[in-house]
């Protein structure tokens, strides 16, 4: 025989699988989500991410190609899932010069410095809308309204008005400081839960449908793209967590006290002017369905590369991210705090690899 | 549901090809070459010289130490030499050349294919004839089968468990042998209940073999103590440690051996070798091989002389198939990559695979990017992917903390990389470094 015979270790069989084939997983997961935000947010939804994915792919490209001189390795995808997990963090309504820097600061900041994909201790899109969050604050906090598939891309000043608005985080925050019920504030800005759940809100391009961030979790995890273990414990402890809270929240006093004639008490404390004020704060579901939250769960918490290795890891990881977000939403001064949580938790991971082993057989 | 390992494992492609073919005798070789390390242990010492005359079944080489085993002749015919040949491993390692004249079996060895149910041996006598024979354990570690029979003093066997689980992808050897000697096996079970002076035997079948199912618990029927189960398909299911946590949720101590938890465990290949040993006098000189592959003409299960080449079974097969890329010894997940088609079979081989070219090669090594999948399908509940990096940066305390050991190299991390990183390799690299730091040899 005059044929030469490949010679390897065991296995020699493999599955089939690769990154892009993962990266693919998650974008097809994103469809549903950009598709409701198209509906509710118009044509800057296109642009905005478009930009974003194009600026993402072009800067690790570039990197790659002329600083690094590396292997150029966008065929992976990686970027793409990058640019569109920054589009979803920005307003659809955000200049284009600013998603351009976002994306320079995600891919060689977020992304390259540290080695490029699987080396980056923090998530790259988070990374990016962090910055952009502290650089741009009026920018980033500028949402437009739920104004349908007619919403122009930029808008003009004379139609901010009618085109943009708050978050339902943001309106719940500031009218608590103003001493209101959580029932009158939610009257007031017409807000209810159908139309969190099904994206008719003001919020990033990304965030706002939790039903279609949903349907791609379904996705993935049919897909064995990701596993339960960070999406459920980062929905599951923030409800637990809000939950507790809201005990003993005037809001949640009432409801007790009526259906299960529960007599718990109310916190009371001193604001800065020494007024004796209850707490008042908006139910578990409600902080479950608004903001970043199922995004962040779902999509960002879940970046491989910086989450645990193990199931217990991740559901320490997840319940950790819970938690930050609740004191940040409840007692910080942003209204949100998805990205600083899992940033933040990021930051404990290699120590959870180190510390949480898998159980070991025997 | 079906029961089965709780940790990690993974579901490749079963590609059961020869699954439905039988088993068929290969013809004899012109020539055997029998390697004198065909089991874990020390090599065999020869009894026999060049020149020699030998009958089919006749010892040649004699068990050099407690951990090691007999080898008789294959064939009878004439010793050519006694020399170093390439075997499975790609080294040189020393054979005896046997030249085939003809067939001559041994007086003693009852050749009639009646299956012969009774028995008035007492436990040392059979562990006797066991050691006699030469068997090994046929699933593939070939550990000698006298040493598991052995049990230390301190320790009580409560089962045995019969594997005929046959997880590797492609390989079929003991599906077929559990449909055509079923009978035989039955008995072969009794002997190693008596030998272990255990009452309960288990037998554990995957799924994918319901015929072999049905069969086997018809005939267990028959016998007090024996249960059959089928489980769940899922590789690595055939490894020891898994089979006997999916049997009976107890799991081996790390480090330590099944009879630490009152378990002994043989393969169906082993137990029909204990049954012609015991009742028929037959020693260890052949056993029933899979031929595989998708371009093979015809994937079948041979029963093959030990010491007959590679090459003939692939002729008998159909001939070696044109986009041949890569000829394994073993199963896919486990077997290893032949560079020569004259390697002689042996007591530990279960199966040759012919992967067609476009199968042979790695794919290209990518970053990790840590999506934990090696975590999740360890089932030894290892970390692949921290024990590659720590292999490579030579940390040997902390590859032992980190349990290194503990791998069964069963290669589910390799199989299911995004990334197509080579852990295993370097998990054995690490491996091979730390054992030999623990336990150094002579």
């Amino acid at each position: 025989m005059n044929k030469l015979l490949a010679i390897s270790q065991s296995p020699h069989i493999s599955g089939n699988y690769s990154i892009r084939k993962l990266m693919l997983g998650v974008i097809i997961a994103l469809v549903p989500a950009f598709i409701t935000s198209l509906v509710f947010y118009g044509i800057g939804v296109i642009i905005v991410t478009a930009i974003s994915v194009l600026s993402c792919v072009l800067f690790e490209l570039l990197i790659q190609k002329f600083i690094l001189k590396t292997e150029v390795r966008i065929t992976d995808c990686s970027a793409v899932v990058t640019g569109l997990l920054l589009a979803f963090n920005l307003p659809s309504n955000i200049p284009w010069w600013i998603i351009i820097t976002g994306s320079l600061v995600a891919i060689g900041i977020g992304k390259m410095t540290f080695g490029g994909l699987g080396n980056n201790p923090f998530n790259p899109a988070l990374v990016g809308r962090v910055f952009l969050l502290i650089s741009f604050p009026t920018a980033m906090t500028v949402f437009p309204k739920a104004a349908g598939w007619g919403t122009p891309y930029l808008i003009p000043a004379d139609k901010l008005d009618a085109y943009t608005g708050a978050t339902p985080l943001n309106l719940i925050k500031e009218g608590i400081k103003s001493g209101k019920s959580i029932a009158e504030l939610m009257n007031i800005n017409n807000l209810n839960y159908s139309d969190m759940f099904f994206g008719n809100i003001g919020g990033s391009l990304g965030e706002i449908a939790a039903f279609a961030l949903l349907i791609g979790f379904a996705y993935l995890l049919i897909r064995r793209i990701i596993t339960w273990h960070i999406p459920a414990s980062v929905i599951g402890s923030v409800f637990v967590f809000t939950g507790l809270l809201w005990i003993f929240s005037e809001e949640g006093h009432n409801i007790l006290s009526g259906a299960l004639h529960l007599n718990l008490p109310v916190i009371q404390f001193k604001d800065v002017n020494e007024e004796i004020k209850v707490f008042h704060m908006a139910d578990p579901v409600f902080h479950i369905l608004t903001g970043g939250l199922m995004l962040g769960a779902i999509y960002m918490a879940t970046d491989y590369a910086t989450s645990p290795m193990t199931g217990r890891g991740m559901i320490i990881y997840g319940t950790g991210i819970g938690v930050i977000v609740v004191l940040i939403r409840v007692f910080g001064s942003y209204p949100e705090g998805v990205a600083f949580a899992i940033l933040i938790m990021n930051g404990f991971v290699p120590l959870i690899n180190r510390y949480i082993k898998p159980k070991r057989f025997g | 549901m079906l029961k089965t390992f709780a940790k990690g494992g993974i579901y490749p492609p079963e590609n059961k090809l020869s699954a439905k073919s039988g088993i068929r005798d290969l013809p004899l070789p012109k020539a055997v070459t029998i390697p004198l390390s065909q089991h874990l242990g020390s090599p065999s010492k020869p009894v026999v010289e060049a020149g020699e005359h030998v009958k089919t079944g006749q010892l040649i080489a004699k068990s050099e130490g407690y951990v090691s085993s007999n080898i008789h002749s294959s064939v009878s015919g004439k010793i050519t030499k006694i020399d170093a040949f390439i075997d499975s491993s790609g080294y040189k390692r020393k054979a005896i050349l046997v030249n085939v004249e003809d067939d001559q079996w041994l007086e003693d060895i009852i050749r009639s294919k009646e299956v012969v149910r009774e028995f008035s041996l007492s436990s040392e006598e059979i562990i006797n004839k066991i050691i006699e024979a030469g068997i090994v354990g046929l699933g593939g570690a070939t550990f000698p089968t006298h040493v598991k029979l052995n049990i230390p003093r301190g320790k009580k066997t409560e089962y045995l468990i019969v594997n005929g689980i046959e997880c590797e992808p492609y390989l079929t050897a003991d599906h077929a042998l559990m449909l055509e000697h079923g009978e035989e096996l039955m008995v072969g079970v009794q002997l190693l209940k008596k030998a272990l002076k255990v009452e309960k035997a288990l037998i554990g079948i995957e799924n994918n073999k319901a015929d072999a199912i049905s069969h086997i618990a018809a005939l267990a029927k028959k016998y007090e103590g024996i249960d059959v189960y089928a489980l769940k398909v899922k590789y690595p299911q055939g490894g020891e440690k898994q089979l006997i946590k999916a049997l009976l949720d107890r799991e081996v101590p790390s480090g330590g051996l099944p009879i630490d938890i009152g378990v002994v465990a043989f393969n169906v290949g082993t137990t029909l070798a204990v049954y012609e040993a015991v009742q028929k006098n037959k020693p260890l000189f052949e056993r029933i091989v899979t031929l595989t592959g998708k371009s093979v003409k015809n994937p079948s299960n041979f029963r093959v002389r030990i010491g007959t080449p590679v090459s003939l079974l692939i002729e008998e097969a159909g001939g070696l198939p044109c986009d041949t890329g890569k000829i394994v010894y073993g199963g896919p997940m486990m077997g290893k990559a032949l560079n020569d088609l004259s390697v002689p079979v042996t007591k530990g081989c279960a199966g040759i695979l012919i992967l067609p070219e476009t199968e042979s090669l790695r794919k290209k090594i990518e970053p990790c990017i840590r999506c934990s999948r090696c975590v999740s399908v360890c089932p030894m509940g290892l970390e692949p992917y921290l024990l590659m990096g720590l292999s490579q940066k030579n940390l040997y305390e902390r590859l032992e903390s980190d349990k290194v050991l503990d791998c069964i190299e069963c290669g589910s991390c390799s199989y299911i990389c995004p990334s197509n990183r080579p852990l295993l390799d370097y998990i054995r690299l690490g491996k091979a470094a730390v054992s030999k730091i623990i336990r150094p040899t002579k």
